[in-house]
């Protein structure tokens, strides 16, 4: 490793080679503002916030100046303070003075920098940018009058997830983050991802939110309103509630939501157990009868709907169930409703979600098998923390509840799904049983964990080498799946997910999330996994019952009537 | 060879073009039919001369008689007298610039004072026709490099010639090339995308001797080893493109460019690119964003386009004037080139003058020449008895000086020591009618229309400049705006990423220097003493 040495503020620091002045600063203590800098998807030198002095006649951006030896870097200098906080009055002259009434109060990074700076008043004022809320989609709400131009969301839609909806359009103070022409959302081929919130450090695009509505059905006693939490809700919602990343917050997550008053605590980890019988045996029934292969997973909504707009050619290779949300609303509507004899206009469904696609695909016009729209309401992390908030429930204080019979019993395999990799574990722990009757040998498949983009395997199963892949963030599904288009590689069983790190990195997850945030999340899936005393999906009774009283057996009429699914070829402006 | 009694040449830059030389010429080859002379008096289009002011021009040959402001109309008799009696058409001939062009191929007497290095073919041969060109003197240096040279020897030329760069970074052209990182592939990029205001020295140039930029590209590319070069033309400049694109198919016709030129084992080709109409696309790093297709818009740098440039490979980019400049030095060598000029600046400067002086137009100087003999020697002074203001230099985007600087030499280092820049060579002229509040709102204008949006300081702070200049003209401002101004300026200069947001705020900055009294007229005493701002009182009236 080759070093540099270089000197910031008077202390010596040595760097590896090719490190910027931004991260060799941080190195020894001397934190730096910045905006517009997301470490790993971003680096354009734009905002201006990061300023330093290396000597020359003007500042530089330390977020995109790399280290050289003997360098003497000034951080705190009276000249760099007052370019930085010019930019940031500039910055705020532009920006409504909205504070207390927008969602990201208490964890915005413009608030939180005009708060370190001390900034105690407005010094430019004039004009600011007029735009009207771009609303008219089920997920995601853009404001471009909070938007700061800092384009971090514009590096994960362009290069991280390959959208390419969002981009700077106009120029000078006209400047706009928006889709092509200013087309709404929802007329365009966003897969509502969610990943530009995660990133956003302001208000400026957030989820559309269905608190209102579910406080509504909450107080409604006509309603039975019943909750399904998603396998990487359990690891994040204590981060949303102060704790840190990680945190294993199952039981008082339950004990939450029966608080706010849902009449049952349902697990979307059941519906992913059921998702594991009916995906894999669609994957046996096609090794059996010639395919098509590779059988892709289908549970990410948002690569659901970048497959109907890009790759028609691959739509026949996607599973054709259900993702366990939506089977999960069919079932509530259906089973639940004639076991427990409600009427199923009365049951509303509520899911909490990593996710802001959920949204989408809970809209989709298909999705309604139970003859009703089969979930009503998705909430993010995010907004199940607001509603715990604004409820007085003091989370840390909460004891630990269990879920409710019969839809809320799960196995540790329904739990990973959560984690990139993780349906794809799942499936062979159930594939690899039912296939050849024997126990698996060992339950973890470590060549499909972890955070590397595209991850690849062969296992034994009897007679077969089952050749599968793993991608997440559709950046690295594009290029998988460009590999299987030119025939480059073949497998057997692909698993996208949509976002990086799988659900546990979603777009409705708390802010913010990071590499080193996802980590601690994976890790927690993986130990929630552990602790469970059931790890297959095969193994769930809940599953089993469901499969003996309701719908006999995996791909049976009824499954495919309410576990399964069609797609569509979509354009590229819908 | 033909022989013809009279050449008649017809000015087709664009200013001539606009103002009916095109219609003016068709007539006249009409006219010569008429009276039988189209084989006795030949008609050539050329490019141009410099005096744009006065607008279509055409020059009789061999009397060497200037004709100015010619109308259709006027075609008839310049035929009928002149070509046919010998008379020439008095009325017609000059206004204000001298009368009487020399013969040809001297250097003719409206060019007094000027010393034509870049524009010595402008005006004089048809730039359309490469043979005119060769017939100069044209590609023997490219010869000379590619068959005498090696390529570091070209660079080290270059280098001694102290050439610094013509599109207003005044970076050392030799050095820019020498800097060019090893590689297999690398580019060549010609800046054309001439966007300054008040500066269309580019234009003329390649309207007038196109070759001269092409010749200065291959041998660039061979000094780099670049084999593939593009010129990046303002899409606004029609008959510039027009004009180079017949330059380059005639070029490649010939072997000047091409596979394996003169034999010489090097090949060099050029691809125009057109600018859609952004200020940025001039910005080095934007324009190489631009030829890849993206959004016009700077990156940071480092790393440099020589580094790290067009697709990623080591790329030079060079403006027109510079390319210009290199035959000329390849030809006639360092030492002469070193002749001309300051030490600090060699070589000549072509400047645009435009605003209230009498001739308008382009001209070409030795730098080092003072800002007064370009003014009231070149320039003809200040017409209509009005007196100097201020002069600014180097396009808006550089600094307003006032007349107590009229003596200050033109030259790179000599205007950064005033706060200003010589910048592409615009220079606007202002007379005491004008307001400084009222031209600074203009500049600002500008650049708020201009701003591409991606760094906060040039994005966020020319609107705010901007509205603070409206509220002095209003009447609204008070004295510490002036002090939040020259802050606001003083902080995009040192903080913005490229070089549009740290030189926009330099008219800002020396306007609130050397014209302190004016701003505080308008904020004190609430009177605009130009009589401009018509919110205010004119000084003086009660």
């Amino acid at each position: 490793m080759e070093l540099v040495e270089l000197t910031i503020d008077g202390q010596e620091v040595r760097v590896e080679k090719g490190t910027t002045v931004l991260d060799a600063a941080r190195s020894i203590g001397i934190s730096i503002p910045t905006l517009c800098h997301y470490h790993g998807i971003d680096a354009i030198g734009a905002c201006r916030l990061c300023l330093v002095d290396t000597g020359g006649r003007n500042l530089a951006a330390s977020c995109v100046t790399v280290a050289e030896d003997g360098m003497e870097v000034k951080t705190n200098t009276p000249k760099v303070r007052e370019a930085r906080r010019t930019v940031l009055e500039l910055i705020l002259s532009a920006h409504p003075d909205d504070c207390l009434k927008c969602v990201r109060n208490r964890n915005c990074e413009l608030q939180t920098l005009a708060e370190n700076m001390g900034i105690r008043e407005f010094t430019y004022e004039g004009e600011k940018p007029q735009f009207k809320q771009d609303d008219d989609n089920p997920a995601v709400i853009r404001d471009s009058e909070k938007c700061i131009l800092c384009r971090r969301c514009v590096a994960v839609c362009q290069d991280v997830q390959t959208t390419r909806i969002l981009f700077p359009q106009n120029r000078g103070f006209d400047t706009v983050v928006a889709p092509d022409r200013l087309a709404p959302l929802g007329e365009t081929a966003c897969i509502f991802c969610g990943q530009c919130i995660n990133v956003c450090p302001v208000g400026a695009i957030v989820e559309k939110s269905y608190i209102a509505d579910v406080w509504a059905a909450l107080s409604d006693p006509e309603k039975h309103v019943v909750v399904q939490t998603a396998p990487a809700t359990r690891i994040s919602l204590g981060e949303e509630m102060g704790m840190i990343p990680g945190s294993i917050v199952t039981g008082q997550m339950v004990t939450a939501l029966r608080r706010l008053g849902f009449d049952r605590i349902f697990d979307t980890n059941f519906a992913a157990d059921l998702t594991i019988m009916e995906e894999g045996s669609e994957l046996i029934h096609r090794i059996n009868n010639d395919g098509p292969l590779p059988l892709i997973t289908s549970c990410s909504p948002g690569w659901i709907k970048f497959c109907e707009h890009h790759y028609h050619d691959l739509l026949k290779n996607l599973s054709t169930c259900k993702s366990p949300q939506q089977m999960f609303g069919a079932l509530a509507k259906t089973y639940y409703a004639e076991k427990m004899g409600i009427d199923p206009a009365d049951i509303v469904v509520v899911s909490v979600m990593p996710c802001t696609a959920k949204k989408f695909e809970m809209m989709r016009p298909e999705m309604d098998d139970s003859d009703f729209q089969d979930v009503d309401y998705v909430l993010t992390t995010r907004e199940l923390g607001r509603m715990l908030r604004e409820a007085g429930i003091d989370f840390s204080a909460l004891p630990v509840e269990d879920y409710d019979e019969p839809l809320g019993i799960s196995t540790g395999a329904g739990e990973i799904f959560g984690a990139t990799g993780g349906v794809m574990e799942a499936a062979l722990r159930t594939a690899y049983e039912l296939l050849t009757g024997e126990e698996l040998p060992g339950l973890d498949f470590q060549a499909v964990r972890g955070l590397e983009g595209i991850k690849e395997a062969e296992v034994k199963v009897g007679d077969l080498t089952l050749r599968v892949a793993v991608a997440h963030s559709l950046g690295k599904s594009r290029q998988l799946l460009e590999k299987v288009r030119s025939g480059e590689k073949e497998y057997h069983f692909i698993e996208i997910m949509t976002c990086p790190g799988g659900c546990i990195g979603g777009g409705g997850q708390p802010i913010p999330t990071t590499d080193e945030i996802r980590k601690k999340r994976l890790a927690a899936v993986y130990t929630e996994d552990k602790n469970m005393p059931l790890r297959k999906s095969h193994d769930n009774p809940g599953v089993q019952k469901l499969y003996e009283e309701f719908l006999k057996k995996p791909l049976s009429d009824r499954s495919h009537r309410l576990l399964h699914t069609s797609y569509r070829e979509r354009g590229k402006f819908e | 060879m033909e022989f013809y009694r009279n050449h008649i040449l017809v000015c087709t830059g664009e200013p001539c073009v606009l103002k009916g030389a095109l219609e003016v010429e068709s007539i006249l080859l009409t006219e010569l039919q008429k009276q039988g002379l189209e084989n006795e008096i030949r008609v050539i289009r050329t490019g141009c001369l410099g005096p744009c002011n006065v607008a279509p021009v055409l020059v009789v040959y061999p009397e060497g008689i200037y004709y100015s402001g010619v109308k259709p109309g006027d075609v008839q008799e310049i035929v009928a007298e002149h070509l046919v009696k010998g008379r020439p058409v008095t009325r017609l001939v000059g206004t204000d610039v001298e009368k009487r062009v020399d013969v040809v191929y001297q250097v003719p007497q409206i060019l007094t004072g000027q010393e034509r290095v870049v524009l010595r073919n402008c005006g004089i041969i048809n730039p359309d026709e490469i043979v005119e060109y060769i017939g100069r003197g044209g590609y023997e240096a490219l010869g000379k490099a590619l068959i005498h040279l090696k390529p570091e020897e070209v660079i080290e030329e270059v280098k001694s010639s102290g050439l610094r760069g013509r599109g207003g970074a005044a970076f050392p052209t030799g050095l820019k090339w020498s800097f060019t990182a090893s590689g297999e592939e690398k580019y060549l990029i010609c800046n054309a995308d001439e966007g300054e205001p008040g500066t269309f020295k580019d234009r003329l140039i390649l309207e007038g001797d196109p070759h001269a930029v092409l010749e200065g590209m291959a041998i660039a590319g061979y000094a780099v080893g670049a084999e593939h070069g593009f010129i990046y033309i303002r899409g606004e400049y029609t008959l510039s493109i027009e004009r180079v694109q017949r330059a380059i198919d005639q070029a490649r016709k010939l072997g000047l460019l091409g596979k394996n030129i003169f034999d010489s084992g090097f090949s060099f080709d050029v691809e125009i690119r057109v600018g859609a109409g952004a200020y940025i696309c001039g910005e080095e790093l934007a324009l190489i964003e631009s030829i890849e297709g993206k959004r016009g818009e700077p990156r940071y740098k480092p790393p440099y386009p020589g580094q790290t440039g067009l697709w990623g490979k080591p790329t030079v980019v060079n403006n027109v004037e510079t390319l210009a400049n290199v035959p000329h030095i390849i030809e006639q060598g360092a030492e002469w080139y070193k002749s001309i000029g300051t030490p600090g600046s060699p070589g000549t400067k072509v400047f645009t003058l435009t605003g209230n002086i009498k001739n308008e137009g382009l001209i070409e100087v030795p730098m080092g020449i003072t800002l007064r003999e370009i003014i009231y020697q070149l320039g003809g002074g200040i017409p209509d008895g009005h007196s100097f203001k201020m002069a600014q230099t180097g396009g808006t985007a550089g600094g307003c000086l006032p007349p107590e600087m009229l003596d200050v030499p033109m030259d790179y280092d000599e205007l950064a020591k005033v706060g200003s820049a010589l910048g592409s060579g615009a220079l606007l002229i202002m007379d005491d009618r004008h307001c400084i509040v009222d031209l600074l709102k203009c500049f600002m204008r500008f650049f708020n229309h201009e701003s591409c949006g991606k760094c906060t300081p040039c994005r966020e702070g020319t609107p705010r400049l901007l509205e603070l200049i409206e509220k002095i003209m209003d009447g609204t401002a008070v004295k510490a705006d002036l002090d939040l101004m020259a802050k606001l300026a003083e902080n995009m200069e040192i903080s913005s990423l490229c070089g549009l947001g740290q030189s926009s705020p330099k008219p800002v900055l020396t306007l609130l220097e050397y014209y302190q009294h004016e701003f505080l007229a308008h904020i004190e005493d609430k009177k605009c003493p130009a009589g401009v701002c018509k919110k205010l009182q004119v000084k003086g009236v009660v």
